[in-house]
Order: C-alpha cells, then structure tokens, then sequence
C-alpha cells in the first residue's frame, strides 16, 4: 500500500530524488508543521506597523525569504517579527526558529542580531540533516536586510553599511564573509562552498570571484598555496 | 504514489523465485545436475522473455540493473563501432535517465566520442525532424527513452527506430518505465537494442535485461568468465533471472486491462488536483504519457516541504525540486520541457501502481488542497495564475 498510516520511526521523513532518505529532529518538525510568527494576513502587518523590511533570494534559487521587523527605538530591540519563507521544510523551520530567537525575552538587541550566523539556527533547531543545511543560510541575510532596512529608516546611514563586507552573490546576498566562515568550516572546493553557502547558484556571474576569495582565505588561514 | 522509483515484488514472482536461493542453488555453468536444473531455469526464463518480446533467446543478456544494461548497450556499441572505424557521434536527449547521459558525456570526456542531447518541446516530445537533421555521416547510435520516468512522456519510438534504419544507425530504448504497460516487442518497435529492469515491473531489484538485435557490434564492459555470450560476465542471477521472466509475464498479460484502469484513475486524479487547486500546472503530455504518471507543478511553494506534509499523511510522492537531490539545481528532466525554475522547484511526481485505488486518490484529493493552502500563506511568493 503507499497510501497508509506510518509512524514517523518507522519512515523516513522525504526520500529524495536518488532514492535519498533523512529524517528532521523533532524540533525541525516542529517549526515546520507548527511555525510560529509567520504573516497570516496583509491586515497584520498594519497592527505590526514594520520599522525594518527584507527580502533576500528568489523561488528561481528554491529559497526566498522576507522578515518585517518592529524594533523599539529607544531599547533597540526586536519587539515584534514577522516572515514570509518560500522553500524546502528545513528553510521554513529555520525562518520559524530564528524568529522565536529573535523575540524572547523581551526582544534580541540588534546589534546582537547582527551577529547571529546559521550555525546558531542549526544549534536551536537540533540540527539539520547536513546535506540540508544549505537549505537554512538564508535566515540571517533575511534578518541583516530587514535591520540594515530600519537603519536606512531612522536615518542611521553610518549603521547600514555592511561594514568590511563586500557582497559577492548579488541574488542572495552572500558576502566575502560568509564564503571566508565556510572556508574556516572546512570547505576546500568550490562546490563545497556552494554546499554551504548556496554561493553562484543564481549568480553565476560571481563563481570566478568567489573561487579567488576560497583560494585566497585558505592561503590566509591554511597558508595553501 | 511513489511506483516509478520501484514497486514491491510480485507474491507470485517471489514465490518462482524462492526455489533458486537455497533448495536448487546451482551455478549453470557447472555440469552436475544441481547446475543442470539452474541451466533449465535460467534457460527457459530466457524463452519467456525472448517469447514475450518477439526476440531470439540468445539476444537476450541479463545485467544486475538498467542502469548496467545501458551502460553495456552505449559503451558496448559505441566502442566495437569506434574500433571499426565506423564514427565516433551519439544521439540523445536532454531528459534521459543519468545512466544515458553520464554514459554519454563519460565517452566524451575519456574516449573522444560527440554527443548531440536533443531538445524537447513543452511536453516532453522529441521532434523526428531534429533526430534527422542531427545525423551525421560519423553518427554511430541513438539513444532515445521509450517513455520518461519524471514526467511520463511516451516517445514516439517506432518512428525514431524507422530513421535511425534509413541512415543505417542503431538505435536502443531506455524502456525501464515501459515494460509495465506498453508494448515492448522488439519487432513491432523495430529497435536493435531495448532496455529493462526488474524493479519496476514488480519483479526484483539488481535485475537488469538488454536486448541485443542478432548482428549488433558490442563490446563487454564486464570481463571475466564470459557468461551471457560473454557479453555480461559473472555467475549468473538465477532466482534473479526467474523473478524478472515471471513478472514480465504477468505484466505483459495483465497489461491491457492494468493500463486502462491506471489511465482512467490517472485522468480522475488530474482532473480532481485542477479542479481543487489553482496555480497548478501539469507537467508533461496529456494524452501520451504513461498510465501511472501525474505530474504537477503546484506554483509559489517548494516541492520537498510539499513532501514532507504529505508524508504526515502517510502519502509517498517525489519532487522535482532541488532539495530532493544532491544537486543544486532542480529536475533536468522539467527544466528541459522550458519550465522556469520555480516550475521545477514546485514539481511533484505521484506514480500509480496495481494496489492504488480511487479510494486512495482520493484521499490524496482532500488532503493536498490543505497543504497547498497553509504552505502559500507561509510563502511571500505571488503565484500567477497559470489559466490552467
């Protein structure tokens, strides 16, 4: 029968194309079946009245994400978030996750949110299966992009920029940073990288760039030639 | 609805089977009595299958897989072509299996070969013209799938083998996907080399088969004791074998019937699918397509997430979708017919077999609409509709 009551345990939760299988930690599930603070409604957004937008990728590349944030001028905190996530179940879970982090206890300070990396997603998600974790990297752009919006907003320009950072991938704006913190994870290649980061999936335009910047960062921190 | 990937074993062909593991375990080359009674298994299960496909028994080679068999029929071809100075250019197209393609692209890279990978218009139809207009005096095979297994389009596989013997090439067929419900006699199809498998025929896994027309120059890929005319060395799959030539058979007997009753469920479901959700477009032809074969693109979602609420239900489909493959990118086979990404991104693949019933389907019907709902409210993606 392939139509019939399975118990999760027994089952793998997506086989893939090449007859693949992973299963997702209950926490991952949980996001995806149960997310929490996504946009229901456009009437939602005028109670959240959004001080900060962003949107980073495109259906094209398989992930878009966007967030609208209320951050509160005088604590900078994140008091309020909404988001929006087209992709896989693991990108949903983890747009779900970065928004309960970003929400408790009374609202993340920005500058704190600034600096949160996928690695501290995957953490709270218990984990992604790893051939999925390319899946969850576009949470944080998402997040940078709303809170560079909302300094653009309050006239904060000097705040905005993306300071040292350069953006390599236009699409999904993936910065020289981020291709070095996949080099110091480990990647060698190129297409590891591109695992990682999702780097020239859209942008092709950028792979040239990007293969310099990886040979560049293992001769800085491996001492590769 | 996942029957393309693989089906389960035929009850009647596990029982044909059983015998040859343990009780009658001879190896057929050995000249005792115990290799005997595998030789007349083994050999008898050769009739059958060449009966059934209107060939000679010793056209018939059995591999471990299709994916070995097309291995054998485009290395084995194209290199005993090359050695005699024959030419050295395949054609294909753009949505084969990757065993046809990595084959391809493998002898091109390592062995000098040129392959020309055909387009398909927006249903997955090879155009003959292009087959023609693509042969070359140096042009030695062609490979064309007899129907696909993503989006289930049937190719017109006669016509194809009707200009490949005008220009004197040769011609195999991919029919993985067919040997459940079309016709495979090889004369009819006029192909010189055909390929099956035992997996999707409810027969067993690490059962491959490769027609070779009598006269057709190939070459081994696997040497050693020269079993299977010395085409496919190794002692041979005997339970392996008799599992394959038994659910040939009762595929080939049942088909007519099977294949009506499969067409009928199939146009319900796609019908039900358009009725009850917008943005959704069918992928592949309408008419020829095989009968166990829906597949959709549902707009402004993502195929794995899709996936993975259906699976809550107990419902097994595939994707398209890039996060259903290790690669990056999505279906080959979708993107080919001209789709955009988000098309492919948001492809699922339901695959009937002999145990789904209406009941089934339409359980899929209530369910999917739901899912579809709650995952567009998560996505900021604006579906256009497609006036489907």
């Amino acid at each position: 029968m392939e139509v019939e009551k399975m118990s999760a345990k027994k089952c793998a939760d997506v086989v893939g194309r090449n007859s693949e299988q992973w299963f997702y930690s209950t926490k991952v599930k949980e996001h995806f079946f149960r997310p929490k603070n996504f946009l229901k409604s456009q009437a939602e957004l005028k109670r959240l009245k959004p001080n900060g937008v962003g949107l980073v990728g495109s259906p094209a590349c398989g992930d878009s994400m966007k967030f609208w944030l209320r951050i509160d001028p005088k604590t900078e905190r994140i008091k309020k978030c909404r988001w929006s996530t087209y992709g896989c179940g693991s990108a949903i879970a983890s747009t779900s996750a970065l928004s309960v982090m970003l929400t408790e206890k009374g609202g993340m300070k920005i500058e704190k949110a600034l600096k949160i990396r996928p690695q501290d997603i995957l953490k709270r998600l218990g984990g992604l299966p790893a051939r999925k974790i390319h899946c969850s990297v576009l949470g944080d752009k998402a997040l940078k992009a709303a809170i560079n919006d909302y300094f653009k907003n309050t006239g904060q320009l000097d705040r905005m920029t993306e300071q040292g950072k350069k953006v390599i991938d236009k699409v999904l704006g993936i910065t020289d940073e981020d291709i070095e913190h996949a080099v110091l994870e480990g990647a060698k290649s190129f297409e590891e990288v591109q695992q990682k980061t999702k780097v020239g999936v859209h942008d092709k335009g950028c792979i040239p760039q990007v293969k310099e910047l990886i040979h560049y960062y293992r001769k800085k921190h491996f001492g590769e030639e | 609805m996942d029957f393309s990937a693989t089906t389960f074993v035929r009850p009647e062909v596990l029982k044909a089977m059983l015998p040859y593991f343990s009780k009658d375990f001879g190896n057929p080359g050995s000249l005792h009595s115990k290799g005997l009674k595998a030789k007349n298994a083994m050999d008898s299960a050769r009739q059958k299958v060449a009966g059934i496909l209107g060939a000679k028994s010793e056209e018939i080679i059995f591999t471990g897989s299709g994916t070995e068999s097309i291995n054998l029929a485009i290395k084995g071809v194209a290199r005993a072509l090359k050695r005699q100075g024959k030419g050295n250019h395949i054609i294909t197209s753009k949505i084969e299996h990757h065993a046809v393609l990595d084959s391809c692209k493998f002898l091109e890279k390592s062995e000098g070969f040129e392959t020309t990978f055909l387009k398909v218009d927006g249903k997955g139809m090879i155009s003959l013209k292009e087959i023609e207009e693509s042969i070359r005096p140096e042009t030695i095979l062609i490979s064309i799938m007899y129907a696909n297994n993503e989006i289930g389009t049937i190719e017109p596989i006669k016509e194809i083998a009707k200009i490949a013997k005008r220009h004197n090439v040769l011609f195999h067929t991919d029919a993985c996907q067919a040997g459940f419900e079309l016709d495979v006699n090889v004369q009819d199809l006029g192909v010189d080399l055909m390929t099956l498998n035992g997996s999707k025929i409810y027969g067993p896994k690490g059962m491959g088969m490769l027609f070779v027309k009598k006269g057709t120059p190939i070459e081994p890929i696997i040497h050693g004791g020269g079993q299977e005319r010395g085409l496919r060395s190794g002692t041979e799959n005997v339970p392996g074998i008799v599992g394959f030539a038994k659910a040939l058979e009762i595929c080939q007997r049942q088909k007519k019937k099977e294949a009506r009753r499969q067409e009928r469920l199939r146009d319900y479901f796609i019908k039900g699918l358009k009725a009850r959700i917008d943005g959704l477009i069918l992928n592949g032809h309408q008419t020829k397509r095989l009968p166990n074969n829906v597949n959709v693109s549902i707009m402004g979602i993502e195929g794995e997430a899709i996936l993975l609420r259906l699976n809550e239900f107990g419902i097994f489909a595939s994707s398209g979708s890039a996060c259903t493959s290790h690669s990056l990118d999505p279906s080959h086979v979708v993107l080919a017919t001209g789709a955009s990404f988000e098309q492919a991104h948001g492809s699922l693949r339901f695959s009937l077999g002999l145990t789904t019933t209406k009941k089934d389907v339409d359980f899929v019907l209530a369910k999917l609409p739901k899912i579809v709902k709650e995952l567009r409210q998560l996505s900021p993606v604006e579906f256009r509709h497609s006036g489907n």
